[in-house]
């Protein structure tokens, strides 16, 4: 096959350490003691969970209810007894807490009734719902709604469909381990992803540091009854990255700020293709994935795991901890994230629990300052000038680093893994994309409430206005009344007034007099004379009061 | 604690530094065999003098001494100035020259990273304004001098400015082929005829072609090691020989070949060693291609048209000045922001 690459620009060669952990088979991690999960665990709003604590939940149950349209269901990766709904730390990079479903296995893992999903004579947008219910989420790292991604739009069609197998951060296998030996099944995901999106082309790209998986894919499309082209892209540091990988497959950029569907290309993780197969050929919700345990440990593999396993009795599979063990990555060593609390429980973005030692990952040494050698511009594969957006975030001048692109950053950390300043630039930039933000949620606070008090403003005036208006219209009607009334006195006035008031109450009343009398009895209506009256003899007795 | 990425590539601005001063041996092997040991005792003034004053503004900034020291960037400027000098000129001549790129040009504007100006180009202009006649004492090629100065008697000449018994200045010193050009031709003298005088060599000057040719050899290293790209020294090359083919063209007897200007002087020096200074270049590709072309102009201008002997120290000065401006307007489409096919209308 020759299809012709593209190039991006830039990109590092780090060690890749990829063997460490593709010596053994993917592992079934055993059932932990305990699953914590997260109800966010993608890209928007948290589901909102939908059981009480002491209840009973089997294996698939929906434990969240996706909330808000970007949003997907959470589901009990187990049976069990949920024990608590509380906040508990969870792997993010600020070691915040949020709020976990947690539940104690009872050990039957007793699934609950579900069965495949005739996806083929099923309405889109039933089948798109389906898949929100079954919480499926792109597993590449972003975890964004599937069911939105596979919504065609107004055009119908994706023509270009990308598997994307690139797994370029170093130390990451588990897509590697998952093509090797679970290729039929990523591409049966591909087939209702193709269905979906109607798309003309399935692309299967995978970095050629991967021939065992290459080698796989190629086996199973072979034997597909839809064409399925494999890619062996250059193993160049960040290629599996979506916009690189669609660059080097179709030679399109995805615009600033825009989708690949806006250049008619569809791109998902290969897990996503495998977890979206389990979900429509068999009914799974996403509750398990494979992740890599690699690093400072002893026996580096992937297991699948299920959704909700503290770290601790992950990384246990592998061996008793090191003693020079210095920390947790969850992600690969290019773009991973700090674990503050081994208790952090896995969720649906998690591909690697890289653990740390001093050896294996020498901390920095001290910044120098930046001699603009323009190296990280050379390798930003987002064609951006690093050192210029270091310049300006440093200065804290945000609004240059917005005119330099800030938002384009993948933050993919090759400026900071080039530069001989030793400069942690992907921080500054992290940094300066969070002050921005921080000030945007500012302003919009600030607008609303200068509209509200401007609102406010306006009605007050607004009713002062009125206000003023009816006791000038009073003031000049009395006026008119005392000019053309001279002789009389001001009481004949106040009293004509009275009339005139009491004879437009009357007639009001009897205005609203009851007219449903037409099909009552005449005794009824006899009464109703009767009450009628007594009512005329008071009201004559009252305008004789007044009068006098 | 940092965030990711938690690995980097084995590099560092000392391994830069040393790369650099490492592209300027084979250079200087070639100056000492054929012009004289003197350039050393220079080399060596320029770097001592260097490192001192840069451990005095990393002692007063209160910056760690080792890490700064350790750069190298020091000793790169004072190198390079060092090689823009006349060797056999007075002691003092270095040190204050050598003061005003660490001390002027670097450190009064914020230390390493942080100079507008090229540091060492900064202390050259200094002297060429200051000191015209100590700045025109070049050693001649060993193969037209008429006598050879030790090791110990350049450094004693240039600490004490006498010279052996018997030797006059004459005798070891020469005019460069840029100087000899410019006087001959003030003498109204053809270039044909001038440049048959012993000082002009086959390409460029006597013994001053080699150097420039190992100057090349090495910036060529400093490319093959990616410490450089190819922008600016291209782009100073083009400029240069363009610029002198233009006049050479208009006026063969009066403009000399441009390939004798590549070949003179710090044509190779600017072009791959001076210009390719980082700090005070410009940095985005099209942007260095602007910077280079301006600076191999202006030498030429500069030269040809100017009072000065080699027009390299101002034009990449000028340029200097233009830096921000370039590279403000030269910014490269971003991903994602490419001309797309936009639907018109």
């Amino acid at each position: 096959m020759t299809r012709q690459l593209y190039e991006f620009n830039g990109g590092v060669h780090p060690e890749g350490h990829k063997h460490a952990s593709t010596s053994r088979p993917i592992g079934i991690a055993p059932l932990p003691s305990v699953l914590i999960v997260p109800l966010r665990q993608h890209i928007g709003q948290p589901a909102k969970p939908v059981v009480a604590v002491g209840e009973q939940v089997l294996k698939g149950q929906m434990i969240g209810q996706a909330d808000g349209y970007v949003s997907v269901a959470v589901h009990a990766p187990t049976s069990g007894t949920v024990t608590d709904i509380a906040h508990h730390v969870v792997a993010h990079p600020s070691g915040l807490t949020d709020l976990c479903v947690t539940i104690t296995p009872d050990g039957a893992d007793r699934w609950i009734e579900h069965s495949a999903l005739d996806y083929r004579n099923m309405d889109a947008s039933h089948l798109r719902n389906l898949l929100r219910e079954l919480g499926i989420a792109g597993l590449g790292g972003a975890v964004f709604p599937s069911f939105i991604k596979l919504n065609p739009g107004a055009t119908q069609k994706v023509p270009t469909l990308i598997l994307n197998g690139g797994e370029c951060e170093p130390w990451i296998t588990c897509d590697d381990m998952l093509m090797r030996e679970r290729a039929t099944d990523i591409l049966a995901g591909a087939a209702v992803m193709r269905h979906m999106l109607n798309s003309d082309e399935v692309l299967v790209g995978i970095e050629d540091n991967k021939p065992e998986a290459i080698a796989a894919m190629q086996a199973a499309a072979s034997q597909c009854d839809f064409a399925v082209e494999v890619v062996a892209v250059p193993t160049l540091y960040p290629g599996g990255g979506a916009k690189q990988l669609i660059k080097t497959l179709t030679g399109k950029e995805v615009p600033s700020g825009g989708r690949s569907t806006d250049i008619g290309v569809a791109t998902f993780n290969i897990g996503t293709a495998y977890s979206l197969h389990r979900a429509v050929n068999h009914g799974e919700p996403l509750i398990s994935r494979i992740v890599t345990i690699t690093g400072n440990v002893h026996r580096p593999q992937n297991f699948e795991v299920l959704v909700g396993t503290p770290l601790t009795e992950l990384v246990r599979l592998t061996g008793a901890t090191r003693d020079d063990t210095s920390g947790y990555v969850m992600g690969g060593p290019m773009m991973g994230f700090d674990l503050t609390s081994t208790e952090v429980p896995m969720v649906k973005a998690t591909n690697c629990i890289l653990v740390k030692s001093p050896a294996l990952f020498p901390p920095a040494p001290p910044a120098m300052p930046c001699i603009r050698c323009g190296r990280c511009a050379q390798a930003c594969p987002a064609d951006l000038q690093p050192q210029e957006l270091y310049w300006f975030a440093r200065a804290k001048n945000f609004g240059k680093t917005q005119e330099y692109n800030l938002f384009d950053c993948i933050e993919c950390g090759c400026c900071s893994y080039v530069c001989p300043s030793h400069i942690p630039l992907v921080q500054y930039y992290r940094y300066a994309k969070s002050e921005i933000w921080a000030k945007e949620k500012d302003k919009k606070a600030a607008d609303l409430a200068r509209d509200r008090h401007e609102f406010r403003q306006l009605r007050i005036e607004r009713e002062q206005q009125e206000r003023a208006a009816k006791l000038a219209l009073k003031a000049s009607a009395k006026l008119a009344e005392a000019t053309t009334d001279k002789p009389a006195d001001a009481d004949a006035a106040k009293k004509a007034a009275i009339q005139a008031a009491i004879a437009r109450a009357k007639e009001k009343k009897d205005d609203v007099a009851p007219r449903n009398v037409d099909n009552l009895p005449p005794e009824k209506l006899q009464e109703i004379a009767d009450i009628e009256a007594r009512r005329a003899k008071i009201r004559a007795m009252a305008q004789d009061t007044v009068e006098k | 604690m940092l965030s990711s990425p938690y690995i980097a590539e084995q590099t560092s601005v000392s391994i830069i530094m040393l790369k650099v001063l490492a592209a300027l041996v084979p250079g200087i092997a070639i100056y000492v065999l054929l012009f004289g040991p003197a350039i050393l005792i220079t080399l060596t003034i320029a770097s001592v003098t260097a490192l001192v004053l840069e451990t005095i503004a990393v002692r007063l900034r209160g910056w760690p001494a080792k890490p700064f020291l350790m750069d190298g960037s020091a000793m790169v400027t004072a190198w390079l100035l060092a090689l823009s000098l006349p060797p056999i000129a007075p002691w003092w001549l270095i040190v204050v020259g050598t003061f005003f790129a660490i001390v002027v040009a670097k450190h009064l504007y914020g230390g390493l990273g942080n100079n507008l100006f090229n540091p060492a180009m900064v202390g050259y202009a200094v002297l060429i304004i200051s000191f015209p006649v100590q700045m025109t004492q070049w050693s001649a090629p060993l193969s037209l001098a008429g006598a050879h100065l030790s090791l110990l008697d350049s450094a004693h000449y240039i600490f004490t400015g006498v010279l052996p018994d018997g030797l006059t200045l004459d005798a070891i010193s020469s005019a460069t082929p840029l100087d000899t050009l410019r006087t001959q031709l003030q003498l109204e003298h053809t270039v044909r005829e001038i440049t048959h005088l012993p000082i002009f060599g086959s390409i460029g000057g006597t013994g001053s072609e080699a150097v420039v040719l190992m100057f090349l050899l090495g910036g060529l290293y400093l490319w093959v090691a990616r410490i450089i790209t190819w922008h600016i020294p291209v782009a100073f090359i083009a400029g240069l020989w363009l610029t002198g083919g233009l006049f050479h063209i208009s006026d063969p007897d009066r403009y000399i070949s441009p390939w004798f200007h590549l070949a003179t002087g710090g044509a190779m020096l600017g072009a791959f060693f001076i210009a390719t200074d980082p700090v005070s270049g410009a940095t985005t590709p099209r942007g260095k291609l602007i910077f280079g072309a301006g600076i191999g102009m202006l030498t030429y201008l500069i030269r040809t048209l100017g009072g000065y002997p080699d027009g390299v120290a101002f034009a990449v000065l000028l340029m200097n000045i233009t830096v921000p401006l370039i590279d403000a307007y030269t910014q490269p489409k971003v991903y994602g922001h490419k001309k797309q096919k936009e639907p018109d209308e």
